[in-house]
């Protein structure tokens, strides 16, 4: 949807662009190949104290005492703070105890071991189908583990199918997916008599700020944080989270700043995670392909964070649908249900990529049984003209019409000379997004030429600082690297948080604006009668002609230069070891619109991860817990598979630039259709559906017959 | 601090506390008994009761790190990753699991690539060490750097210093490698963010093979 429309002789993009819409390195690719990029975790405060968190190891319970003073005795050891105060119940492994803050690691792993708790281990329930059971373990005093939703219907479902000419069932499970950025979260932070300075390792710096000033009960004014660099956050790192209050309160106490790192176990039990989804889809077209009914009932868990009727929080389980498909009569019911497990939080793109699975297989199952082309018969049915150019371009570049053949087990069976199995899928992503109003940004200009532009935002790893220096560099007719871009500071003008692929479109618009102020202010304030143009050629003798003096100008984020709306289809070919049941993926063709391109080297690697994290869902992640122990089993990365260097296909990446439309972002959609892709590719390899993700070995032999299914029913 | 230590008693540990060390001996012992030399076992065994015990307490430390010399204090139970990035401040090094599953970590030993969250700190003297800090010389990326960051196999860069290091020894070995070489000496190392194709297209643009595509060719700077 495109943004209000600008009044005339409002700020505009150039009609021809010289930098914005090419490819530029990233400005700080030098600083984090030498090591010399600062982030969170590598911040040496002076006197700086080493922090570390105590854990539940109980998956429930109820805690009476936490004793700290033995852990003050501890060599080396100056804080210790408990979780909370007072009597309080535990409702998952690893939710924060206590938190201990000491001269070294080592002193704080002693210290961790000498903290008493006595507790009174309660019944727990870890599993969606155990907490939906009748009897089933509390997970909150308040509220049901499960209520079930209540039905939603437009036109006449069951009326409907009676109508159609071909249903599909199907039941579609997704599993609890851990972000696991490669650093983890975590402060370090400095709580002293003028306020608290946090450098964290954040997605959003203006939350951290705010999180932090409303549990320390201290003035916003007071909290400065900073986030030079950081490693990854996906939508996990938004706020200060309970190690950044700890952090704050162990420096309080100590006198000194504490760098609080999660460990990464940590970071697979309590900081977040996407909720999984077991979901009834029921589709059926008319004879003439066209989408007529679609019947849905999805639940899944946010675990703790499901069911938390009276502190808020819906649990996060709802999936948009039928998703990308027009489809008349539609009935959805959806719920979430609450496990004694880490609260989800947003995760790239939430609800899509698991509705993106669900929708996409029951869309490539009818395609089969009405014996239609899966790219024409979404084509037919997704009303995006922009999604179905794009199946176009990805099917002629894919050779989908040369590789597709309609799967049929018998012919395939005898068909195929030896164990592999070949097979394509395809399938379509949708993502708002949009900019942000509220941002803005600050330009100098000094005497010598040189630039700086000021943003309260932060680089997650995306390349905003790069976008901003693309931006400013394209206004002043200069080249990127001549900007020096200061980001990742509560004290610059307010930015956006980088989420929800909001990140680009909010920013790029504010740096024009603030650039072209800046560019308007040099021409007067140097009283530039005999330079017209003060970029490029010019830049150096019109800066010069400031003397002493420094042009600052300021800007906001204006409409009509970006929008929201990003489409985008991925196409997979994937080869399926039916001896064995693993499946690799050989190739991804993506094609991707985010409007106008502002920098395509950047905006491609973001492609480039959104596939390798959705390959990551589509094959190998799942959070697994332990319904006996109520323990996380795979907290870590030799169980918690990660796609790795092996595993990554080749990937063709077709970018539509549209300019006309704005600046519009990329990192959500990017991930969405991944998974779908490569579990119709896997269909279609096998003639049979694993409808189960993560798609195992196991799971591929269990569709096979020729294990039992690996999934608990 | 930046001369390399001449002083060989400081870098004598290795050796005669590592757990390798001991069960070598231990080998030996069991062999030299079947052989009925008792006079040699107990010999043997007399010498390993004399090693020297450290810790648990700080003991001194003296590493070299990118040609310069560093004198801790530590307990023996530091790891090398850890003296690196806490104690020091060779912050490049990264931690992202500290349990040899992720590589962001990986720092050369003697020009190999290794964990350095596996290794304490004790063990690591007498060897040279080289952080991610190390490679570049007077300020000049190093071919590897370089291509890292003119592919752009680098995002949020966590990663970056490990892989960079996996790279750099694997061309120093095979400075010719394929894509399949490049992806086996890289598989130890974890990216989430997705910079896996643009590392291989790195790597061998830094080897002098030809940059195949991805990457659209009008790249400023």
């Amino acid at each position: 949807m495109p943004d209000p429309v600008p009044a005339p002789g409002a700020l505009a993009w150039p009609a021809e662009t010289r930098v914005v819409g090419h490819s530029t390195h990233r400005i700080d690719a030098e600083a984090k190949v030498t090591g010399r990029a600062r982030y969170a975790s590598d911040i040496q405060a002076d006197g700086w104290l080493y922090g570390m968190i105590l854990r539940s190891k109980w998956p429930a319970a109820r805690v009476a005492a936490i004793d700290l003073a033995p852990a003050l005795q501890v060599p080396g050891i100056v804080a210790a703070v408990p979780a909370r105060d007072g009597e309080r119940t535990i409702r998952f492994y690893g939710e924060e105890l206590a938190a201990v803050a000491g001269k070294s690691k080592q002193a704080c792993l002693d210290a961790l071991r000498a903290i008493r708790v006595t507790a009174t281990p309660l019944p727990f329930v870890v599993r969606e189908d155990d907490a939906k059971a009748d009897g089933a373990a509390p997970v909150w005093d308040t509220a049901a583990n499960f209520i079930p939703g209540t039905p939603k219907e437009q036109g006449s479902v069951d009326a409907a199918f009676g109508e159609c000419a071909a249903v599909v069932e199907g039941f579609y499970t997704t599993p609890v997916q851990i972000h696991h950025p490669l650093e983890t979260h975590g402060n370090t932070v400095s709580w002293t008599d003028d306020g608290v300075t946090a450098w964290a390792s954040t997605q959003g710096i203006g939350s951290v700020r705010d999180g932090l000033a409303g549990a320390l009960q201290l003035d916003q004014s007071r909290v400065r944080v900073v986030t030079e660099y950081m490693g990854g956050g996906f939508g996990a790192k938004f706020g200060p989270g309970v190690a950044g209050i700890l952090a704050a309160k162990l420096s309080r106490q100590a006198g000194a700043p504490v760098r609080l790192m999660l460990t990464r176990f940590d970071q697979a039990l309590a900081v977040g995670n996407r909720p999984s989804s077991f979901q009834k889809i029921r589709l059926g077209a008319l004879a003439d392909g066209t989408l007529h009914a679609f019947d849905f009932e999805n639940y899944g868990t946010a675990g703790i964070g499901a069911g938390k009727a009276s502190e808020g929080g819906g649990g996060g389980a709802n999936l948009p649908m039928p998703y990308i498909y027009k489809v008349p009569n539609v009935r959805t019911k959806q719920a979430a249900v609450a496990v004694n497990a880490g609260p989800a939080s947003a995760f790239r793109a939430p609800a899509n990529p698991p509705a993106s699975f669900g929708m996409e297989g029951a869309m490539d199952d009818l395609a089969t049984k009405l014996g239609v082309d899966p790219v024409a018969f979404r084509i037919q049915n997704d009303p995006n003209p922009i999604r179905q150019r794009e199946y176009k371009v990805g099917a002629e570049k894919f050779g989908w019409a040369q590789k597709y053949r309609r799967p049929d087990p018998a012919a395939l069976a005898l068909a195929t000379a030896g164990p592999i199995r070949r097979g394509v899928g395809c399938a379509g992503a949708n993502w708002g997004g949009g900019g942000n109003k509220n941002t803005g940004a600050e330009v100098e200009i000094h005497s010598d030429g040189s630039v700086e532009v000021r943003l309260g935002v932060q680089d997650i790893g995306t390349g905003t600082r790069t976008v901003i220096a693309v931006v400013a560099a394209e206004v002043f007719g200069l080249a990127p690297e001549q900007i020096t871009v200061r980001v990742g500071d509560t004290r610059f003008p307010p930015g956006p948080g980088s989420g929800g692929s909001t990140t680009c479109p909010s920013v790029s618009p504010a740096v024009l604006d603030a650039c072209t102020n800046a560019l308007r202010q040099l021409q007067t304030q140097a009283g530039l009668s005999d330079i017209r143009d003060a970029k490029g050629a010019n830049w150096a003798a019109a800066c010069r002609k400031l003397g002493a003096g420094t042009v600052a100008a300021r800007g906001m984020w204006q409409p009509g230069l970006s929008s929201s709306g990003a489409g985008g289809v991925q196409f997979a070919q994937v080869a399926v070891d039916t001896e064995i049941g693993l499946v690799t993926v050989e190739k991804i063709v993506a094609v991707h619109d985010c409007g106008r391109i502002v920098n395509r080297v950047t905006t491609e690697s973001q492609i480039n991860g959104g596939i390798v994290m959705g390959l990551g869902y589509a094959l190998y992640e799942e959070r697994v817990m332990d319904p006996a122990s109520g323990v996380v089993l795979n907290p870590n990365f030799e169980t918690y598979k990660l796609s790795g260097m092996a595993d990554v296909p080749d990937i063709d990446i077709v970018l539509l630039d549209m300019p006309e439309r704005g600046v519009i972002g990329i990192g959500e959609p990017a991930t969405i259709p991944t998974a779908a892709a490569i579990a119709n590719a896997v269909a279609n390899a096998l003639g049979v559906r694993v409808f189960s993700l993560p798609i195992t070995p196991a799971k591929v032999l269990a569709a096979l017959g020729k294990v039992p299914s690996p999934t608990p029913a | 601090m930046n001369a390399p230590d001449p002083n060989p008693d400081d870098a004598p540990l290795l050796g005669t506390h590592s757990r390798r060390a001991f069960l070598k001996g231990f080998g030996a012992i069991t062999i030299s008994a079947a052989a009925s030399q008792t006079q040699a076992v107990a010999a043997e065994l007399e010498k390993l009761n004399a090693e020297k015990i450290v810790g648990p307490g700080p003991v001194p430390v003296t590493l070299r790190v990118n040609g310069e010399t560093l004198s801790l204090s530590l307990e023996p139970r530091v790891t090398l990753l850890d003296a690196l990035r806490n104690v020091s401040t060779y912050t490049g090094t990264k931690e992202g699991c500290d349990r040899a599953t992720c590589g962001a970590c990986t720092v050369l030993l003697d020009g190999a690539p290794i964990y350095s969250c596996q290794m304490l700190a004790i063990e690591a003297q007498g060897h040279a060490i080289t952080t991610v800090e190390g490679l570049a010389q007077d300020g000049k990326l190093t071919p590897v750097q370089k291509a890292f960051a003119e592919r752009d196999a680098t995002m949020c860069g966590y990663c970056t210093p490990g892989f960079v290091m996996a790279a750099t020894a694997l061309l120093k070995e095979n400075p010719h490698p394929t894509p399949a070489d490049v992806r086996r000496a890289c598989s130890g190392n974890l990216c989430r963010c997705g910079t896996q194709p643009r590392v291989v297209e790195a790597v061998l643009q830094a080897a002098g093979g030809a940059a195949d595509n991805g990457t659209p060719g009008d790249l400023h700077a």
